[in-house]
């Protein structure tokens, strides 16, 4: 059971109080998309063995959605930053990467 | 024979005898006796029948491994199947039945299975179950549900309870033997908050059996000394009966604390779950002795040489006269002394390794002991019990030198590491050479949320084996896990003790070493599901080359015991037949729990009326008092109707859809959603959310309005009003209110976050009630207040004010096809409003109403449901809704996924209404049939009912449903299949059944 610090409320919180919401920084893709986009959107998911980027909720808390970067594989926790950005912090990319030399780095595997 | 010994057992209150029964026969015990002590004490060597050939077993350890020694314990609300006797605590009354055996455990006839035992192999039931089909159900699958399972499940309503308990520590021991004690006390002198928790009711573990000195004193006075030395520290809390259950993500550890298993009915909670977070976990979890895989080696009688000793030197209690210890190792030795010294008979220690010149042989030889080396057991004999043993060559094919009689055998194929708690959060093990076993590997423990190491192991669990190995190895993992929690380790010296030098085991897996094909099929690995040597070699014959494979081909380690006893044995054994190395092969998956756990103690105090919460809207009480007859709706109670002295629920709900279309009807709608959005950019927002427009919606004026997910389906309906230029109040379901909720704040928080909206979910703080028929608007003119006339409130328009003196919001809208009014009124003032509508209401007939009441009504309108008329793979479009999707705008959530070729696809089903031809109700979820069948050789089908209900105002069944075509087809009948086989025909028509133009509700 994880526990992750949520960025908003300052609470280490334990997975009991939070929603996951899946992959993070999704484009949406409206009426005026391709076939292809579209499906990109709505379906196509990264599951990659290692560092993820994930959306999570503190439901059973303040309420509020963040995002967290966490490796599938160890279950260590990079770090957890706003949800309100369209792509991870450029310090922790960095500090993943310090720690990760051998990851390709964010959005490589697309 | 077992039997008690005089003046011994170091865990025994001989003061006080307790009774218990087993099998309804009465016996007699000790305090500090667990019930495995007691049975032998008594000569109840044989405890149960195996799983598969239902072969006599006795108990074969002392511990939580004990594969054959499950009993039925309790009676009534207090019974509960599979229990060890090994870690069962005896108390005055106790009951215990065996199990796995028809009609007595003296002569069983399933023990039948034992003499077939040849034709039933590993994958039996794979391969013997394939063919005919139809024996499958005929013949076999009843054969296998008679004899399926262990125990019996309880009957009865659990009659204790459990609870949860919460800890946050920096540092958690598991196991109270002197590795977990010392690793307890080096955490705890280093000011770190420490748990440290033992499975059993005694510190200790097995140092105290095996004559373990410690700092020059003996080992049980320093565990005494020790204890004494943590209760003084505040920062560090010890627990026995708790067992460290399962380690999981982050440092989250579940511990399983028995209560009161031993004290039934005093009051205090049975079980206790520990939910745990800790910095650090120190895994002292100790070791497993193995069994050696001799012909015979699951006769009653044969035990774990470690299990002989303790039920010796805890309980007093002598498993035989005459006993044959048969090892690989020196530890067994140590039995075969302490039997000696309690004056019992060691006919002959049989030793397969070609010399035993350790400490411990030479003891046992100047005590006079025969001791045989190079040897092996070829046969035990006996059948319920053991009476003898042949003995030969271990290098061998088995050819008997000797028969020695005794009436026990004391087996011991070296130690293993419980490894368990290490593994369950991905640490990875080692395979020692030396020790023949697998070790946690320290450069691979499972790692935290920051990334490093959160589990250290210690003592013997850590492949530690000497007494002063164990105590230096505790202290260091002690002191390790304060400071990887963020604490200054003392520099202190672990406690000294004399290591007795033990001379190298020898791997043995299989005894004699040639064994031929009959002794190996008489060689237990598994005894809980009576899995073979044979059975093993023939997994590998026939290609099963992962050990997970074979564990699930075989049943190795399955079960109650999860192979706490064959684990090593069975890997060996098909490393062996593959030609592999072990580490090669590997182990199956530790998984939680360490052994299993009570279902009470997972659901702890969330059962009754507290497993889930129970919402009540104001006006609740009064249902209650007038004959409701509810229905769970989300966390919420609804009146599904109410019923009158006499009267079916049927009856009463006519009565309800009557009285409303002709008079005066009243319903809490209280559970309805009621979101209020507010902000600048609330009417683009809520563009967005609805398929409709609702940023041109006028002040003072209601639209319903459709949400669908990003997929497209149709997800929510409600009213929605605007309130001011920059609010709306959006109704949603009663069941949905949360989840739209939390849809809004999503899209709000991650994906137009500059957008200037609030969402505030008001449901609770308003009540909600419709006031429908043709005398709605006369009672709330004789209440008196705001103007309710067509001119002033038309229909689709809400408006603010007072009624009767309450403060209202009256919105003019219908969900029934009758004049209606929904009126919300602050919480406070619900009941007091509910209760006027009442009293003013009277003489025009006012009558309250359900649920189902209003799901007739809204089904003879045509309107649908969520829920009814979709489940998550419906879209506005099938349901004849276009009219609500917006072709003004852009975008809403929704609209692209309708565009995708199957949601534009003309054969989509389509919702119309369904008269059945002879006026029936259609079953709920009927399908219609047509000719023909399709991939599966099932029948073709082209459409199936939503909604269907008696109609009391039309007299007849009426239904809604969703058909291939449907709208095309109007007048046409088709079939519907019913669930007794016959068919039902059914007229296509318009889904309105009811006041098609809407004259009714618009007066």
């Amino acid at each position: 059971m994880l526990t992750l610090d949520c960025p908003y409320c300052g609470v280490a919180a334990e997975e009991t109080e939070l929603h996951g919401g899946g992959e993070a920084h999704l484009k949406r893709f409206g009426p005026a998309s391709s076939d292809e986009d579209f499906e990109g959107y709505l379906f196509m998911r990264e599951n990659p063995k290692g560092v993820n980027f994930e959306r999570w909720r503190h439901v059973n808390g303040c309420g509020k959605w963040f995002h967290a970067a966490r490796c599938t594989m160890t279950l260590e926790v990079f770090g957890t930053y706003s949800a309100q950005t369209t792509e991870p912090p450029k310090a922790l990319l960095a500090k993943i990467k310090k720690k990760r030399p051998q990851w390709p780095g964010y959005g490589a595997e697309k | 024979m077992s039997t008690r010994l005089p003046n011994a057992g170091r865990l025994l209150n001989r003061s006080k005898a307790v009774e218990f029964t087993f099998n309804g026969k009465r016996l007699k015990g000790f305090e500090g006796d667990t019930l495995g002590a007691a049975l032998l004490a008594n000569d109840q060597m044989m405890v149960g029948r195996s799983f598969k050939y239902h072969r006599p077993r006795g108990i074969i350890a002392s511990g939580a491994e004990e594969p054959n020694a499950l009993v039925n314990m309790g009676q009534d609300g207090r019974f509960e199947p599979n229990q060890r006797v090994t870690t069962t605590e005896l108390f005055d009354g106790l009951t215990a039945t065996s199990q796995n055996h028809w009609p007595s455990l003296e002569f069983d006839v399933g023990v039948a299975n034992n003499y077939v035992a040849r034709f039933l192999p590993a994958g039996f039931y794979y391969k013997t179950f394939m063919a005919p089909r139809a024996a499958w159900k005929h013949v076999f699958e009843p054969i296998i549900r008679q004899s399926a399972g262990l125990g019996k499940a309880p009957k009865d309503r659990d009659a204790d309870r459990y609870e949860h308990f919460y800890a946050y520590v920096d540092v958690m021991v598991i196991g109270g033997g002197i590795a977990g004690l010392q690793a307890a006390k080096a955490a705890g002198d280093s000011g770190a908050k420490v748990l440290l928790v033992e499975q059993t009711r005694h510190w200790g573990g097995r140092a105290p059996v095996d004559g373990a000195k410690i700092d020059g004193k003996p080992a049980d006075e320093w565990i005494t000394e020790t204890l004494a030395a943590l209760a003084a520290m505040d920062n560090v809390s010890v627990r026995t009966r708790t067992m460290g259950s399962g380690v999981y993500d982050h440092g989250y550890v579940l511990a399983y604390e028995q209560v009161a298993d031993h004290t039934p009915g005093d009051g205090r909670p049975r079980h206790r779950l520990w939910r745990v977070r800790a910095k650090q976990i120190v895994t002292a979890t100790g070791a497993i002795e193995r069994p050696l895989s001799f012909a015979g080696n699951d006769i009653p009688g044969v035990m774990l040489a470690g299990a002989v000793r303790d039920y010796a030197i805890n309980w007093g209690v002598s498993v035989g006269d005459r006993s044959v210890v048969v090892t690989n190792n020196d530890d067994a030795y140590r039995t075969a002394i302490t039997l000696k010294e309690a004056g019992l008979d060691i006919p002959v220690i049989i030793d397969a390794r070609a010399e035993a010149n350790g400490d411990l042989p030479n003891q046992a030889r100047a005590l006079g002991i025969r001791i045989e080396t190079g040897k092996a057991i070829a046969k035990v004999k006996g059948g319920k019990r053991v009476t003898g043993v042949a003995i030969c060559q271990q290098a061998g094919e088995g050819a008997v030198l000797e028969e020695i009689a005794c009436d026990s055998v004391a087996m011991s194929g070296g130690w293993s590491p419980v490894v368990h708690l290490w593994s369950h959060c991905g640490g990875k093990l080692i395979w020692d050479t030396e020790q023949a076993h697998f070790r946690p590997d320290a450069d691979r423990s499972p790692t935290g949320a920051d990334g490093a190491a959160f589990v250290v192991p210690a003592g013997i669990a850590n492949g530690a084996m000497g007494t002063a190995d164990v105590l230096v190895d505790a202290d260091k993992a002690g002191k390790a896990a304060a400071k990887a929690a963020g604490f200054t380790a003392k520099r202190t010296a672990a406690p000294k003790a004399v290591q007795v030098d033990e001379a190298a085991l020898s791997p043995v897996w299989i005894m004699p070493q040639g064994a031929g094909p009959k002794a190996r099929m008489k060689m237990w690995l598994d005894y809980q599901n009576d899995v073979k040597v044979s059975d093993v070699q023939l997994a590998a014959r026939e290609g099963y080359e992962s050990v997970e494979h074979t564990k699930r081909y075989t049943t190795l380690g399955m079960a109650t015991d999860q192979g706490k006893l064959s684990n090593i044995n069975g890997l060996a054994i098909l490393a062996d037949s593959l030609n592999a190395d072990i580490p090669q092969v590997g182990t199956t998956t530790f998984r939680p729990p360490y052994t299993p756990i009570s279902m009470g103690a997972i659901a702890g105090e969330a059962r009754g009326e507290i497993f889930q919460p129970l919402r009540k809207t104001p006006i609740h009480g009064w249902h209650e008092k007038n004959g409701v007859y509810w229905e769970p709706v989300g966390h919420w109670r609804r009146p599904y109707c109410f019923q009158r002295s006499g009267e079916s629920v049927e009856q009463a709900v006519h009565r309800e859809v009557k009285n409303t279309r002709e008079n005066l009807g009243l319903l809490d709608a209280s559970t309805l959603g009621k979101l209020v959005v507010t902000g600048p950019d609330a009417g683009r927002f809520l563009d967005m959310m609805y398929t409709n427009m609702m940023s041109n919606l006028k002040v003072g004026k209601c639209r319903y309005g459709l949400m669908c997910s990003e997929n497209g389906f149709l997800s929510d309906d409600g009213v929605v009003a605007r309130i001011d230029e920059d609010t709306w109040l959006c109704h949603t379901t009663s069941g949905g209110a949360d989840r739209i909720h939390a849809w809004m704040e999503e899209w709000l928080q991650t994906e137009w976050w500059d957008w200037k909206v609030y969402v505030a979910n008001l449901t609770e703080q308003f009540a909600q009630i419709a006031v429908v028929g043709p005398n709605a608007r006369k009672v709330l003119e004789k209440l008196g207040g705001m103007d309710v006339s067509k001119e002033a409130l038309a229909f689709m328009e809400w408006n603010e004010g007072k009624i009767g003196g309450f403060d209202a919001r009256v919105y003019r809208i219908s969900f029934s096809g009758e004049l209606s009014y929904e009126i919300s009124v602050p919480a406070s003032q619900g009941r007091a409003f509910w209760d006027a509508l009442h009293e003013v209401g009277a003489e025009f007939g006012a009558m309250a109403y359900g649920t189902e009441a209003l799901h007739i009504m809204r089904a003879e309108k045509g309107f649908i449901m969520i829920g009814d008329e979709t489940d998550g793979t419906i879209i506005p479009q099938d349901l004849g809704l276009n009219w609500a999707l917006s072709k003004k705008k852009e975008d809403y959530l929704g609209k692209r996924a309708q565009q995708r070729s199957h949601m534009t696809d003309p054969n989509r089903w389509k919702l119309v209404g369904l008269e059945t031809l002879d006026g029936s109700v259609l079953p709920d979820g009927a399908y219609a049939i047509a000719p023909g069948n399709n991939d599966n050789a099932q029948r073709n089908m082209v459409g199936r009912v939503t909604s269907t209900y008696h109609s009391p105002t039309l007299n007849r069944g009426i239904a809604m449903g969703l058909v291939l075509h449907g709208p095309d087809r109007m007048g046409e009948v088709i079939e519907f299949g019913k669930t007794d086989q016959t068919m039902v025909k059914a007229k296509i028509v318009d889904p309105v059944f009811y006041d098609k133009d809407g004259e009714k509700q618009n007066v």
